[in-house]
C-alpha cells in the first residue's frame, strides 16, 4: 500500500473523530507556542543588550573605585579617583582613544515653566566619542576654554521638554538655580528596548559640576576608550599601571574595578543565556507533557477501535498498513499541532511586543527545532500504540466490544 | 464437476484451542471441496464449530494440522502478511453485525478492501464500489452514513464491500442473523442473484430455511462434518419472499 494512501486513510481517521482530534492537536500547539514565544523572549532580550551595550559606545571601558569587601559588608574604598588620574590616563596612555570622568548630579533643568527630570553628567569633550554621540547644532564644551564654564550641550529630550518653539543655542537653563548656557544640542540617538532614553542627557565640564554643584575632587567613574577591538585587555592593564604608578601601590589587589564592554556584554549574554536555557527546558516539559498526550489519545483510540482494526485486517491490511496508520495519525497531529503552534507562538510574540514593548526575537532555529522535536515526538509516542494496533489479531478484534 | 479442480479443499482439519489446562477441541478432522460457482450453506447447533471453520477458510485463523487448499495455494504454510494479502485479493467476508465504519459513507465502506490494493488507482476503485453497489442496488444511497442506513441496507452495503475487490469465494458467517425474516429473504435474493452470475458462497447458518436456497448444505456436529448432502429443489428467495405475509399485518 502506498504511503500516499495510507495517509489518506490516516486523514479519513482523523476527521472521524474531530474532537478528539482537536484535543490531542492543542496538547502539540501548546507546547509549541510555548517555546517559540519563550525563546523568543530569551533571544530578544540578550540581542537587545547586546545592542544597548553597543549604543554605550565601543570598546568602552569603565573605571570605578573597588569597593572593598571584609565580612560580607562593603566598604566604601580608601581609594578615589580625581582630575589628576584623568589628566595621567590622557598624556601616558597609548592604548586609549579618549578618556573622560563621569559625575552625575540628580535634579531638574528649568526654563521659565518649562522642566526636564533630567540628571546633569559632569563630562569632558572626549565623552562624545567614547558613547558615540554626535553634535547636532552649536558646538561641544572644551575641556581648557571651558573649564568651569556655566555652558551645557543637552540631547533632544531636553530640547523637548525645555524648549517646545526649538532653537535653544545661546538660551539659558535653569540647574539647581545655576544658570548654564546651550551651547550645543546632540543628534537624537534613540531610546533602547528597555525604555531608557539616551536622548534625556545635559552634558556640562567635569569641573564645573566638581567646582560649582559638589565641591569635591572625587570622580565616581572615568570613562574610555580603547583605541580597536582586541586592545581591551592592553588598554586595561596600562590605564591600571598608570593609576598604580601615581599611588605608589604595593598591595597585591587592584585600587580599581576596570570593566570593559567585551566583559559586561559577555555578562549580560552568559545571564541570558541562561535564561534562555531555563526558559526552553520549561517549554520542552510542556511539549513533552503534548506528547505524553499523544500517547494517550492514541491508546485510547486503538482500544476504541479495535474492532475497525479487527475488521481492516479481516479485508486484507497487513499488520504493517495498520502500524504505519496509526503511526502516521499522530504525526499528522503532532505535525499540525507544530505548525498551529509555531503560527500561534510567532503571533503570541509579536503581541507581547507591541504591547508589552519587551524586545522579542523569534529564531529560526527555534522554529525548526520545534517541527523537528514534533515530528519525532508523533513517532515516539505513536509507535506503541500503533505497534499495540498492528500486532491485533483479526478474529479477537472483531469479537471486541 | 468432480474432475475440475475444487476452488476450496480442506483435508482433515484440526483446530484446537487450548485454555490453560485444557484443550477444546473445536474441529476433528473435517474434509471437504467446494467447486467454482457452488452456493454452500454451513449448518450445525451452536459450538459445533462453524465459525472456527470459516475464519480457517477466511484466512484469519490457521488450523492446528490438516490443510487448506484455495485456489491452488497451500494456505497452513503462509505468514502472516501472505495470509493478508490471500484475504485481500481473493476472499470477500460478510458478517453477522456488518462492520461498517461508522461515520464513513456507504461508497467509502465499499472502497476499503480496494485501498489496501496499492495497484488499483483511485478512478479505478471508486468505478467498482459503484458497480459492486449497483448489484446490491444501492447506488442511490452511496453517500449515506450507516447510521442513516436500515440493518438491511447495511448489510448490502458489506456484501458490496465483500464483491468488490473480485473474490474467488464470498464468506458469510451468519449473515442474516441479525435481520427478520423478510430482510433476511430480501438479502437471499442477493446472494442468489450473485451464485447465478457465478461467485461461489460459503454461507454460515443455523437457520434451516435459510439452507433451503442453497445447493448443497454442510452439517457440523462438535467438531466433525456430520452431513453433506446436495440440495435437490432449490427455493427461489425471490418466490418465498414474495410468499411471505405483507409487512402490515405486524401492526395487528
Ligand atoms: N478463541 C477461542 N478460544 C477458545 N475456545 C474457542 C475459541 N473460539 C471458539 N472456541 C470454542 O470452539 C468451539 C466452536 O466454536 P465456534 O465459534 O466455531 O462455534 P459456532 O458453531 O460458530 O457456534 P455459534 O452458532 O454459537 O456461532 C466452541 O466450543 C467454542 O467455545
Ligand atoms: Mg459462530
Amino acid at each position: 500500500m502506498s504511503p500516499l494512501t495510507l495517509i489518506k486513510i490516516a486523514i479519513r481517521a482523523l476527521l472521524r473523530n474531530r474532537m478528539r482530534t482537536f484535543l490531542s492537536v492543542l496538547g502539540i500547539v501548546i507546547g509549541v507556542a510555548a517555546v517559540i514565544t519563550m525563546v523568543a523572549m530569551g533571544e530578544g532580550s540578550k540581542k537587545s543588550i547586546k545592542e544597548q551595550m553597543t549604543a554605550m559606545g565601543t570598546n568602552a571601558i569603565i573605571i570605578m573605585p573597588n569597593r572593598d569587601r571584609r565580612g560580607g559588608v562593603q566598604m566604601e574604598s580608601t581609594e578615589s579617583l580625581e582630575e589628576a588620574d584623568v589628566i595621567a590616563i590622557r598624556e601616558n596612555a597609548t592604548y586609549i582613544n579618549g578618556v573622560s570622568p563621569m559625575i552625575t548630579v540628580g535634579g531638574q533643568a528649568i526654563v521659565g515653566n518649562n522642566n526636564s527630570p533630567t540628571a546633569l553628567s559632569g563630562v569632558s569633550a572626549d565623552y562624545l566619542k567614547i558613547r558615540n554621540y554626535e553634535i547636532e547644532d552649536g558646538v561641544m564644551f572644551d575641556d581648557q576654554a571651558d573649564r568651569m564654564a556655566k555652558v551645557c550641550v543637552i540631547g533632544q529630550t531636553v530640547v523637548k521638554n525645555l524648549f517646545p518653539e526649538g532653537d535653544p543655542i545661546g538660551k539659558t537653563i535653569r540647574y539647581k538655580s545655576i544658570p548654564l548656557k546651550v551651547i550645543g544640542t546632540l543628534k537624537a540617538k534613540g531610546s533602547g528596548d528597555f525604555g531608557q532614553d539616551n536622548d534625556d542627557v545635559i552634558f556640562t565640564p567635569y569641573q564645573t559640576v566638581m567646582k560649582r554643584f559638589n565641591a569635591t575632587t572625587n570622580i565616581r567613574q572615568i570613562y574610555a576608550n580603547s583605541i580597536g577591538e582586541g586592545y581591551a585587555e592592553k588598554a586595561t592593564e596600562e590605564i591600571m599601571g598608570i593609576l598604580k604608578e601615581r599611588r605608589s601601590w604595593t598591595k597585591p589587589t587592584d585600587p580599581f574595578r576596570v570593566f570593559t564592554q567585551e566583559e559586561m556584554i559577555q555578562m549580560v549574554t552568559s545571564t541570558s543565556d541562561m535564561l534562555s536555557l531555563v526558559l526552553t527546558a520549561i517549554a520542552g516539559i510542556s511539549l513533552f507533557v503534548g506528547g505524553i498526550g499523544i500517547m494517550n489519545i492514541m491508546y485510547v483510540s486503538v482500544t476504541e477501535r479495535t474492532k475497525e482494526i479487527g475488521l481492516r485486517m479481516a479485508i486484507g491490511a497487513r499488520g504493517r498498513d495498520i502500524l504505519l496508520q496509526f503511526l502516521f495519525e499522530s504525526v499528522i497531529i503532532s505535525l499540525l499541532g507544530g505548525a498551529i503552534g509555531i503560527a500561534l507562538g510567532i503571533a503570541a510574540s509579536e503581541t507581547v511586543k507591541i504591547a508589552m514593548n519587551w524586545p522579542m526575537s523569534v529564531s529560526i532555529t527555534s522554529v525548526i527545532v520545534s517541527f523537528a522535536v514534533c515530528f519525532t515526538t508523533g513517532v515516539f509516542f505513536g509507535w506503541y500504540p500503533a505497534r499495540k494496533a498492528s500486532q491485533l489479531d483479526p478474529i479477537e478484534a472483531l469479537r471486541f466490544e | 464437476m468432480t474432475t475440475e479442480t475444487p476452488i476450496l479443499s480442506v483435508k482433515n482439519l484440526h483446530r484446537d484451542f487450548k485454555m490453560g489446562d485444557e484443550t477444546v477441541h473445536a474441529l476433528r478432522g473435517v474434509s471437504f471441496d467446494i467447486h467454482r460457482g457452488e452456493f454452500v450453506t454451513i449448518m450445525g447447533t451452536s459450538g459445533s464449530g462453524k465459525s472456527t471453520m470459516l475464519n480457517i477458510l477466511g484466512c484469519m485463523d490457521r488450523p492446528t494440522s490438516g490443510h487448506y487448499i484455495l485456489d491452488g495455494e497451500h494456505t497452513e504454510k503462509l505468514k502472516r502478511d501472505a495470509l493478508a494479502k490471500i484475504r485481500s485479493q481473493k476472499l470477500g467476508f460478510v458478517f453477522q453485525s456488518y462492520n461498517l465504519l461508522s461515520r464513513t459513507t456507504a461508497i467509502e465502506n465499499v472502497e476499503l478492501p480496494l485501498l489496501y490494493n496499492s495497484k488499483i488507482s483511485s478512478a479505478e476503485r471508486r468505478r467498482r464500489a459503484v458497480e459492486a453497489l449497483e448489484r446490491v442496488g444501492l447506488v442511490d444511497r452511496m453517500n449515506h452514513l450507516p447510521n442513516q442506513l436500515s440493518g438491511g441496507q447495511q448489510q448490502r452495503v458489506a456484501i458490496a464491500r465483500a464483491l468488490v475487490n473480485d473474490p474467488v469465494i464470498i464468506l458469510a458467517d451468519e449473515a442474516t442473523g441479525n435481520l427478520d425474516t423478510r430482510t433476511s429473504y430480501e438479502i437471499m435474493m442477493i446472494f442468489q442473484e450473485l451464485n447465478r452470475q457465478g461467485k461461489t458462497i460459503a454461507f454460515v447458518t443455523h437457520e434451516p430455511d435459510i439452507a433451503t436456497f442453497s445447493g448443497r448444505t454442510i452439517t457440523l456436529r462438535d467438531g466433525l462434518l456430520k452431513k453433506d448432502v446436495k440440495n435437490e429443489t432449490v427455493q427461489d428467495a425471490k418466490t418465498a419472499f414474495e410468499a411471505l405475509p405483507p409487512p402490515e399485518n405486524f401492526d395487528n
